[in-house]
């Protein structure tokens, strides 16, 4: 156990070390100014604007900045379905797969385009390497990109003084991709095809396996695929078994550099925000409410996988933790990540909107699964998914700011604006869109058969599957309890609707937002204004998201995990 | 407090109609759900369930949750309403002299228009709002104020300004009426305090979206959990669901916000200032500078003679004498300090033989006053002016004078020299007295980030010393009405809340740029049209106390937000075991209360949630106690207070209320 310990420190220590250059370079590159890459990517940029007839220095309003970043989406969208239904007369195809079927084909395209990267497909079998590379790869850099460009448009807003202009989506855009996603995508991949993670051409490998069968193990140019489904949090692998498969995350050294991938943007946005701001420790406020989150989560997760089972237990199982053996619940986990690297992925997985995995999530014990939902549910603001995390996390804030902000008699400001009934219109939607759709659309696959027959289990296991179903989609997360059959039509067509609603009725009001305090005079610091920094909001603002959170999915988790949970305890199983 | 009870408990019944409900969207879904249950409980009774006793209760106390929000409301308005009776007693039915080309006609008071001339003599009242053209006149202003010493109010000048209803006590008065009937400051001040014109406040707005947001997410909460329940085979009744919706929505902050928003208003008028708006009150809690006037806010009205400096060959008692002379006549509060000074130097009443003796006002031209007595001239007056009186009579300027002038210039003091022929006697030093306590004040702004600007019409040299001695932040030396405004607006440009307070029409631009300007009822009715606050006490000071009632209203509204969705946490704990313990008995860890039964959870919840309503009353009226500490520690304490507490308290509350149910077995 003390080695699993330490490999949670060592992780968290890294994200620190991770957070102020990586910030620091991410505000020099949206604040326009030069950096050290200017030599070589600027002439790239220059002669993309000159191409797509874009004028860099033209700024865009909430409007302007919204519809473009819609009407990309649904041209990429439009691109995406294209080749994927046309994929098996479309060269690089070594393996002979056929077109997707036009269901899937709309869900994978709406998952990728919303940077969900749920799968209802699989993909060793139903994607050709044309499709990984020119469909899911590209759109997991171009879905990444928007968030990005989301994030600092709204950041922008924030943080200033006049004028309602959030920048160009454009030049956010294509900076956020050649700048920030596509350097640290290659020193990325290069790392992990040093550690044997697969990167070619070729079709699938046949080999007779001890057990004297055949086995076909599908290859392609997936070291590329697999960090930017980590950098952009997209989360969707190249093979079904995403992080857990050997050929994508071979040891536990790749385990690391994965996780801190998923991280490395939305922690370093922190900081990034904190120059925007102005002050650091805005930025630094941020970082730390969230990794208490974390952090919290992380030990309810450690702590009852390495419990294990009660009812092994009875049976006269050792579930303990020795030198040569993991104890506890080793169920649906590899053997060369073990506990720790296990739940710390599945934290970071599901704090984030990424939805890789490294594990059944199906298999976790219930508290265990009900805490990655839970992650999930907070509304992916646990640092959250690459752009739209910060952003939901600086909604909350605003939404604390107005709950506690008045127990200090004055109106309520964050970054010294003034948060009036505009701006809570806006902050409630961006947070409402949430519960309505992760929560509506659990309730009506409760009841239509085509629903609930889709979970493999009866009782609260099933109704886990249910909600992680639809909890993981709204949240733009990808991952999935494995029981639930998605590809079904009902569960493509309402998956499509929580994705797409999960990513723009929550970019949308927060642009709003950011637009609207954007023309806002700030008042400048004193005493007397609400500290949006230090240990009482980092406190406040935990409490805020986990109260909200908790009493929004309490009823529902209690009839799901929690009481799977005891029901476990008491020694009773499902399915 | 007591004569409120009885007709508020009424209002609370005739707040029911759902047309006034809707405009609470929390209340609202009370009453509905209230009205749910009702339908339930006809039912129950009619098929004679079993559960018919539960659902009767629930229903009844879903109906007492909406009659204490009510009755909240109604008992904070009940104390303007009494306010409102006695001023309407004032504005009975009074005739005017009306002056027309013709003479003077007597006319209802009713019928006077703007720009109408009445004449008002001793003994009767005044009959409409109206700036004094010619005369001048005692008034009893205490219908208004409260205060009963008679003020004067005479034309031109900062004093012009005469309220209808107030009654002149002696001499005449010419008054030019400035409001049509219906508009008159008794007419504005009687809708203010019966909250008739009461309309939500900017945060009064943004706080209800997030309450109506807060009760669309229970909302969708409750609706989704029934399918659920469903499917874990475990569905539940209308009467528990419609209990958990309301025990979850925050109907604690949403009954009480419109009492907290009416009582903070009445606060203000119990402080004898007048609001015109809600948002004003708002305004004040969030000011960032206080721009405050230096006579009468920070000194004491006037400066005083503090000490005698006589020069080389000059006794001081000889300076004492000849100072006291030319001050004789001087009837403003500066000489009559001189003279008082004089006596302690042994120099007594006198009487000066009116024959022998001119006395010699003091002009702007001359910028002297004094004596011409037995054949001596006495003067006294500013050094350069008194420096040139002796010059013109062939005298000659110890070089000492001027150096004892700047001296007392760089204290922060008046100097005024005194001189008899032509010799200089020496200087007077005029000090301004910085009122006790005022010191201290101003730490508590600078504490609580406001900071503090005096305005004074002095040189810099003595603004800097007062400014120094009275603790203020900043101060803004020989004020114009044009520096005044610049200073609001580049305060205001930095985003910042300026608060002022005014009395004259020279004020009335700067009252009207500030974010609250407060006129003095004192002053002319140009800057109380300005303005958004009127004092009737006229006190300058008092701006100190409308910062913290504004402040204070805000943080009584943070602090039940913060208490009310709290509370939740321990509803959850009472209810969802309540609700899923017969189809999961495992589920009992979670009834950490150790409730009796699942009725009695459900409806100890239920009851809790109405009563902490009653219970909060008193704190949201009175408002809660205010501290002048920085953001950081007020905002540590108050989430410990009403956040921890909050969580805290329904945790014992339902419990208690649970024992008291089983005991004395009125619940299942």
């Amino acid at each position: 156990m003390g080695w699993g310990i330490l490999q949670i420190v060592v992780f968290v220590v890294l994200l620190g070390l991770i957070a102020k250059p990586l910030g620091a370079y991410m505000a020099h590159v949206f604040r326009n100014e030069r950096t050290f890459l200017d030599p070589v990517v600027r002439p790239v940029e220059k002669l993309t604007y000159r191409l797509c007839g874009v004028d860099e220095t033209r700024e865009m309003g909430v409007v302007g900045y919204a519809m473009s970043l819609l009407v990309f989406n649904l041209a990429v969208l439009l691109f995406m379905y294209a080749i994927l239904r046309l994929q098996g007369h479309l060269p690089l195809n070594p393996a002979h797969i056929p077109d997707m079927s036009p269901t899937v084909a709309f869900n994978t395209s709406v998952s990728f385009a919303t940077n969900t990267n749920w799968q209802v497909y699989v993909p060793e079998s139903q994607v050709s390497l044309l499709s990984q590379m020119l469909a899911l790869a590209r759109e997991n850099f171009v879905s990444a990109a928007v968030g990005i460009a989301a994030a600092v448009a709204f950041i922008r807003g924030l943080t200033r003084h006049s004028g309602k202009q959030l920048g160009n989506f454009w030049v956010d855009m294509t900076r956020s991709f050649l700048y920030v996603l596509l350097p640290i995508a290659i020193i990325g991949t290069l790392v992990l095809v040093s550690q044997g993670v697969v990167q070619n051409l070729d079709g699938p490998k046949h080999v007779v396996t001890i057990e004297g069968v055949t086995q076909s193990i599908a290859q392609g140019p997936f070291a590329s695929q697999e960090i930017i489904k980590e950098l952009g949090t997209n989360g969707g692998g190249s093979y079904n078994a995403n992080s857990a498969h050997p050929y994508e995350n071979p040891t536990p050294l790749t385990n690391l550099v994965e996780m801190l991938a998923i991280l490395a943007i939305p922690v370093a946005l922190t900081y990034t925000f904190g120059r925007f701001a102005g002050s650091q420790r805005q930025g630094w406020a941020l970082f730390a409410a969230a990794m208490v989150i974390l952090l919290m989560s992380v030990t309810v997760m450690y702590a009852s996988e390495q419990k294990g089972n009660p009812i092994l237990t009875k049976l006269g199982a050792s579930q303990a933790s020795t030198a040569t053996q993991a104890g506890g619940n080793m169920e649906g986990k590899e053997v060369r990540f073990g506990i720790a690297s296990s739940i710390l992925f599945s934290t970071v997985t599901t704090d984030t909107s990424c939805g890789a995995v490294n594990n059944g999530h199906d298999s976790l014990t219930p508290i265990a699964g009900g805490t990655a939902m839970l992650n999930m549910a907070l509304g992916e603001v646990v640092f959250g998914g690459v752009g739209v995390g910060i952003m939901g996390l600086l909604v909350n804030a605003i939404l604390a700011v107005f709950i506690a902000g008045l127990m200090v008699g004055r109106t309520p400001e964050y970054l010294g604006k003034k948060i009036e009934g505009r701006e809570m219109k806006l902050a409630v939607l961006a947070v409402l869109y949430f519960c309505v759709t992760a929560l509506g659309f659990a309730a009506l696959a409760a009841i239509v058969p085509a629903g609930k027959n889709a979970a493999l289990n009866p009782g609260p296991h099933g109704l886990s599957e249910i909600l992680y179903g639809t909890i993981s989609q709204t949240g733009n997360n990808g991952s999935a309890f494995a029981g639930l059959t998605a590809s079904g039509r009902f569960w493509s067509t309402i998956g499509g609707f929580c994705m797409m609603w999960g990513r723009f009725f929550f970019i949308i009001p927060c642009l709003a937002l950011a637009s609207s305090l954007a023309g806002k005079k700030s008042v400048p610091p004193s005493p007397g204004t609400f500290p949006t920094t230090g240990p009482i909001f980092v406190v406040l603002l935990v409490g805020v998201i986990l109260i909200v959170g908790a009493l929004t999915y309490f009823p529902a988790l209690a009839l799901g995990p929690i009481v799977e949970q005891f029901l476990m305890n008491a020694g009773k199983l499902f399915g | 407090m007591r004569d409120f009870i009885w007709p508020a408990i009424g209002n609370s019944f005739v707040k029911l109609d759902p047309r006034e409900v809707a405009r609470n969207p929390v209340m609202f879904v009370v009453e509905v759900g209230s009205v749910i249950t009702t339908f339930y409980l006809i039912l129950g009774l009619i098929h004679t369930r079993s559960d018919t006793a539960f659902v009767g209760a629930v229903s009844g106390w879903l109906w007492f949750t909406l009659l204490f929000a009510n009755f909240a409301t109604a008992m904070a308005e009940g104390r303007g309403k009494a306010q409102a009776d006695a001023l309407r007693k004032m504005r009975t039915e009074t005739f005017a002299n009306l002056v027309t080309d013709e003479g003077t006609t007597q006319v209802p008071a009713a019928q006077l228009r703007k720009g109408d001339i009445v004449i008002v003599s001793a003994g009767e009242v005044i009959p409409g709002d109206g700036d004094v053209i010619e005369g001048i006149a005692s008034v009893d202003e205490s219908a208004i104020t409260g205060e009963s010493a008679p003020v004067i109010r005479e034309s031109g000048g900062d004093r012009s300004a005469v309220t209808g209803g107030t009654k002149v006590l002696s001499d005449q008065i010419k008054v030019r009426i400035t409001s049509d009937p219906g508009e008159t400051f008794l007419d504005r001040m009687i809708a203010l305090v019966e909250g008739a014109q009461r309309q939500k406040t900017p945060n009064e707005i943004a706080l209800t979206i997030l309450l109506a947001g807060l009760t669309i997410i229970f909302l969708i909460v409750i609706v989704t959990l029934q399918p659920f329940a469903i499917f874990s085979n475990a569905p539940q009744s209308a009467t528990v669901l419609i209990a958990l919706l309301v025990c979850l929505i925050p109907t604690t902050i949403g009954g009480l916000l419109s009492a907290i928003g009416i009582a903070g208003m009445d606060r203000l008028v119990r402080h004898n200032v007048l609001a015109m708006s809600g948002r004003a009150v708002e305004a004040a809690g969030d000011v960032d500078t206080l721009l405050l006037d230096k006579t009468g806010t920070i000194t004491l009205g006037n400066r005083q003679a503090a000490e005698f400096m006589p020069m080389p060959g000059v006794t001081e008692a000889e300076l004492a004498d000849a100072a006291q002379l030319a001050s004789l006549a001087d009837e403003t509060p500066e000489g009559r300090s001189i003279v008082v000074l004089a006596k302690s130097y042994g120099i007594r009443e006198r009487h000066i033989d009116p024959e022998s003796a001119t006395f010699i006002e003091f002009s702007a031209q001359t910028r002297m006053s004094g004596i011409d007595l037995d054949g001596h001239a006495i003067r006294k007056g500013a050094g350069d002016a008194i420096i040139q009186w002796v010059r013109q009579r062939g005298g000659e300027v110890p070089p000492l004078l001027e150096e004892t002038i700047e001296n007392v210039s760089l204290q922060g003091g008046t100097p005024l020299a005194v001189a008899s022929d032509e010799r200089v006697l020496g200087v007077i030093h005029l000090k301004d007295i910085v009122k006790g306590g005022i010191r201290e004040r101003f730490d508590e702004l600078r504490a609580m980030g406001i900071r503090t600007v005096m305005i004074t019409g002095d040189n810099p040299l003595t603004a800097a010393v007062i400014a120094k001695e009275a603790g203020v932040d900043d101060f803004l030396a020989e004020a114009t009405p044009e520096a005044k405004m610049d200073l609001i607006r580049s305060e205001q440009q930095q985003g910042k809340l300026v608060a002022m307070t005014g009395d004259g029409t020279n004020d009335a631009p700067a009252l009207a740029q500030a974010d609250v300007g407060v006129a003095m009822n004192s002053g002319t009715s140009a800057a109380k049209e300005a303005g958004n606050m009127v004092d009737l006490d006229s006190n300058p000071t008092k701006l100190i106390e409308i910062v913290a009632i504004g402040k204070q209203l805000l943080i009584t509204r943070g602090a039940l937000t913060t208490f009310s969705i709290a509370n939740d946490v321990a509803k959850y704990f009472a209810i969802i075991p309540a609700m899923f313990m017969v189809s999961f008995p495992q589920l009992r860890t979670l009834n950490v209360m150790r409730l009796h039964s699942p009725h009695s959870a459900v409806l100890s919840a239920v009851i809790f949630n109405a009563i902490i309503i009653v219970m909060l009353i008193p704190l949201a009226l009175r408002g809660v106690k205010y501290r002048p500490w920085p953001a950081a520690r007020l905002l540590r304490f108050n989430l410990l207070v009403y956040g921890l507490g909050g969580v805290i308290a329904p945790f014992i509350g339902i419990k208690i209320i649970d024992l008291i149910l089983v005991t004395f077995h009125l619940t299942t």
